[in-house]
């Protein structure tokens, strides 16, 4: 008979997992992060290669000859910005009218839910200005979109140049099967989705914009540029979006393609790739890379302008000029020539990138890990939870039917108050930011951020459970009914998550499976809730961000570190408030929560 | 001289013994079915294929009437032609294939199996036009082109049907039956092409492939201004061999089937003969790529009463 169907066999292997779970727990855990290491290791990741065979092999000559006459207008534009105070509008327009485009502007204001610390803005009001160079014998069905920040300062100059410079040329072409828009937006993310939302009809964020004059039909593909140098040594492919979205894979083996045949230095997350990985160190270097992208992608915020495009459905990228120490430089004519043959490419494309993986990881650039290696490290985290609760059988049942309501309610009770600490973590902070600065000499964002910190701890010390209260019968074995449920509860949660945002998934598992799997009312509490505060979801948060710096290798000291903490903390929610990212809301009304009810069990009795 | 108009040339009086030769293949007539069977601007190297072998054939006297061209997609105005109008076959642009009088029968959708197949067996329904109809006989040489993607035993067409070697041999036994033809060329320019001529059975048929079974037929150069291959080996070289014939050439099939070696080609040509009755060293290539002109010789001295005034 079959392992499964014959039942001697069956008791026998379920005696083994009850007898063996903690020494199998402990096996899965470690074989997940091995998994997830092992990612980084060069012969387990494949070489990137171009899916889609519209855009076939690199081979149009690119004749883009006017670099120097781009950072000339790059330069005029900074004047122009100087003496405007901000986006030259009447400048850009003029400019944009004269190498032929239809120039369209669009105006925006937002007010912050609280002032910005890091970018120092509460009320932002801005215009975007944006000229269409219309395909000269295609229906206007279809758009690509090249954009440069209007950044303050001296930043994001010589991208504009570009942009313009590229524009001129291209314009002289007869061959664009497609519209190409130039977008020139300010504010950088705001005045992005502020385009954005205009362009597609929708308001999700609740900001203000005028509508669009003038469209192109449906983007298939974007870049944002951002150059701040005359001469670059490399340039710097940033992929991770909003809520962790990745562009099609190949958007990136079309830069890296592009790259090797220009000759142009190409990074990605900074890091260059190196070919030793046989080595330790280069081993090392992968992992970081790599470990740096998951960073980055479980943040669930937009690195660059490119990221607020992914959730139309717009595959985008930002690339990002680089002006380190090194002898070789690349100038403004080679970028625009790389640019030309980017947007050559995308040109041929008959239907959106859809060929190649949507989720995937990348250790180098020219070396990816798709969804379906990389999953198995997830779900060996996920199978412990489901040993942990596969040896209850019957548990819920024979609970209900023993202890009826006053059991019943006494696991309710830690659900609905851990949801409702949750709540307040979400809603409090930005509410109560005029009250706690009027009581306390705390600037406004100080305010949000220490408030969501006072709540989370505040959270910690609330009396969750009531069975103390009540009939005091027989719920001294509710907390295992209450641990099934919350062991559930966050393996769905963590599963759903990992299905959206691997990186977000992994990063919480993780921390939070040790704590599901092992935490009852009867392990030593002091110690306990000291390893449990440590993998609560904050001090993650905490830990990710000094590991953040360690990778970047610009290491902070202690205090550095927790003021970045707090500005993480802020941005986060002003993420929420001004683009929908998920995290936010996630952490404070679903993982939050849960960790809570493990916390309540540790201290049941 | 128009490189596309067909060039007249007046034969020269041939001696009596040679004109024997004139009427040894026992055709009457010449006509050509040339198909590109895909789509899509990267596919661009099909439509240039077929335009030379048109270009070619026309050139070799074979009238647009005579020609059935059927063309899946339109590279000359497609939006991502730099140089609308023009299909280029070279690189450098040296052989515009598009010309100015090129008259496409069957194109873009109309291209479909279903069609194909009508055409070869002559079932159209009665509105169809002149044009687009295979009206040969029993005396008709026809040459039949094909190129596009295809596999093992199948060729694809438009990116969405196939039409099966199999599919192929019975339509040719149905123009047998029907004395549809009198000899048959049939060359085709795809990935593992020998494939579909393996099941033919009906007689007369020759057949040329570029590829055998298991190879890949390659492209031949990319152009680095329009950023697509503009032909493939195998057809780039054959129309190499066939701009040096011209309607008086005496080369014959064995010439033809020595065109791009594995050295050029990279994949190995094969050809088919066993199901043709003469020798193919007895059939020259403008039995099937040219147009016969009937020439009558007489011995006998005719005399003029009046001068005849000559209207060009």
């Amino acid at each position: 008979m079959g392992l499964l169907s014959d039942p001697n066999r069956r008791r026998a292997l379920i005696s083994l997992l009850t007898r063996l779970n903690a020494p199998i727990c402990v096996v899965c855990y470690m074989a997940g992060v091995a998994w997830f290491m092992g990612l980084a290791f060069e012969p387990f990741t494949l070489r990137t290669y171009m899916s889609e065979n519209a855009m076939g092999s690199t081979m149009v000559e690119e004749r883009f000859p006017a670099g120097e006459r781009a950072l000339g207008t790059g330069r005029e534009f900074s004047a122009h910005k100087k003496k405007a105070g901000g986006m030259p509008v009447d400048w850009l327009v003029k400019t944009m009218q004269s190498r032929g485009l239809e120039v369209f502007t669009q105006r925006f204001s937002r007010r912050l839910p609280f002032p910005d610390e890091d970018k120092e803005r509460y009320m932002v009001k801005g215009t975007n200005v944006y000229g269409i160079l219309r395909a000269p014998r295609a229906p206007r069905t279809e758009a690509l979109v090249l954009s440069a920040p209007c950044s303050p300062g001296d930043d994001n100059n010589q991208a504009v140049g570009v942009l313009l410079g590229l524009a001129q040329y291209f314009r002289n072409q007869v061959f664009w099967a497609k519209d190409i828009i130039f977008l020139v937006n300010e504010h950088d993310l705001i005045g992005m989705q502020a385009w954005l939302e205009g362009y597609h009809h929708t308001n999700t964020t609740g900001m203000d914009w005028s509508p669009l004059q003038g469209r192109g039909g449906s983007i298939q593909a974007a870049l944002s540029l951002e150059l701040s140098s005359d001469v670059v040594t490399s340039l710097d492919l940033v992929l991770e979006g909003l809520n962790g979205q990745l562009p099609n894979l190949d958007l990136a083996n079309l830069f890296y393609a592009f790259c090797q045949k220009i000759g142009v230095l190409c990074t990605t997350q900074g890091k260059l790739q190196r070919n030793d990985w046989d080595s330790v160190s280069g081993y090392s270097h992968a992992v970081q890379t790599m470990m740096l992208m998951v960073m980055k992608q479980a943040s669930g915020r937009p690195w660059g302008d490119h990221g607020l495009f992914l959730r139309y459905h717009i595959e985008a990228a930002t690339i990002k000029g680089i002006n380190s120490f090194r002898q070789y430089k690349t100038d403004a004519t080679t970028i625009g020539r790389l640019l030309e043959g980017m947007y050559r490419k995308l040109n041929n494309l008959l239907e959106r990138l859809h060929q190649s993986y949507f989720f995937y990881l990348m250790p180098s650039l020219s070396h990816f890990v798709s969804i379906g290696y990389y999953m198995p490290a997830f779900g060996l985290l996920a199978l412990i939870l489901l040993l942990r609760v596969s040896f209850q059988p019957r548990l819920l049942t024979t609970y209900l039917l023993t202890d009826g309501v006053p059991g019943v309610l006494s696991v309710l009770t830690p659900l609905v108050i851990s949801h409702l600490t949750g709540v307040a973590l979400y809603t409090l902070p930005i509410h109560f930011q005029e009250i706690a600065v009027e009581h306390f000499p705390v600037s406004e964002t100080e305010a949000v951020v220490l408030t969501a910190i006072a709540v989370y701890t505040a959270g910690l010390a609330l009396p969750h459970n009531t069975h103390r209260l009540l009939t005091g019968r027989g719920t001294e074995n509710g907390w295992k009914v209450l641990k099934l449920v919350a062991v559930l509860y966050l393996a769905v949660l963590l599963g759903c998550t990992a299905l959206i945002n691997f990186s977000l998934g992994f990063i919480l598992a993780l921390t939070l499976v040790p704590v599901a799997a092992f935490v009852t009312p009867d392990v030593p509490k002091a110690l306990s809730a000291f390893i449990m505060v440590i993998l609560s979801p904050a001090c993650t948060l905490l830990f990710s961000v000094f590991l953040f710096q360690e990778l970047q290798e610009m290491p902070v000291s202690f205090l550095d570190g927790w003021m970045l903490y707090l500005s993480v903390i802020s941005q986060g929610i002003l993420d929420h408030a001004l683009y929908g990212s998920l995290v936010y809301p996630l952490v404070a009304l679903l993982v939050y929560p849960c960790w809570l009810l493990f916390w309540n069990i540790l201290f049941w009795k | 001289m128009s490189l596309t108009g067909s060039t007249r040339r007046f034969s020269p009086l041939v001696p009596q013994e040679n004109a024997g030769q004139f009427f040894s293949s026992g055709h009457t007539n010449n006509w050509a079915v040339l198909v590109c069977t895909s789509r899509f601007w990267f596919n661009y190297r099909h439509v240039a294929n077929t335009l030379s072998v048109y270009r070619s054939v026309k050139r070799l006297g074979i009238p647009d009437s005579h020609i059935v061209l059927m063309l899946a997609d339109d590279m000359a105005c497609n939006h991502r032609n730099p140089k609308p109008a023009t299909v280029f076959s070279h690189k450098n642009m040296e052989l515009n294939v598009y010309g100015d009088d090129v008259e496409v029968d069957y194109r873009g959708y109309e291209v479909t199996v279903e069609n194909f197949l009508r055409v070869l067996t002559g079932r159209l329904p009665p509105s169809t036009p002149r044009s687009k109809r295979l009206l040969s006989d029993d005396r008709s040489n026809i040459l039949i082109y094909l190129t596009g993607h295809g596999g093992n035993g199948f060729l694809k067409f438009q990116d969405s049907e196939e039409i099966s070697n199999v599919e192929l041999a019975d339509a040719f036994e149905q123009m047998w039956q029907k004395r549809r033809y009198n000899e048959l060329l049939f060359i085709i320019d795809t990935c593992q092409g020998a494939s579909m001529y393996e099941r033919f059975y009906s007689p007369n048929l020759m057949a040329l492939a570029s590829s055998q079974v298991g190879e890949d037929s390659l492209s031949h150069q990319p152009d680095l201004a329009i950023g697509v291959h503009l032909m493939d080996r195998y057809t780039f070289y054959l129309l190499e061999f066939l701009e040096d014939i011209h309607p008086s050439s005496k080369a014959n099939m064995n010439d033809l089937f020595k065109v791009c070696p594995k050295s050029q080609c990279v994949s190995t040509p094969g050809h088919r003969t066993d199901l043709f009755l003469r020798d193919p060293g007895s059939a020259l290539i403008t039995d099937f790529f040219g147009s016969v002109r009937k020439v009558e010789i007489t011995m006998e001295t005719i005399n003029l009463t009046e001068p005849i005034h000559s209207f060009r």
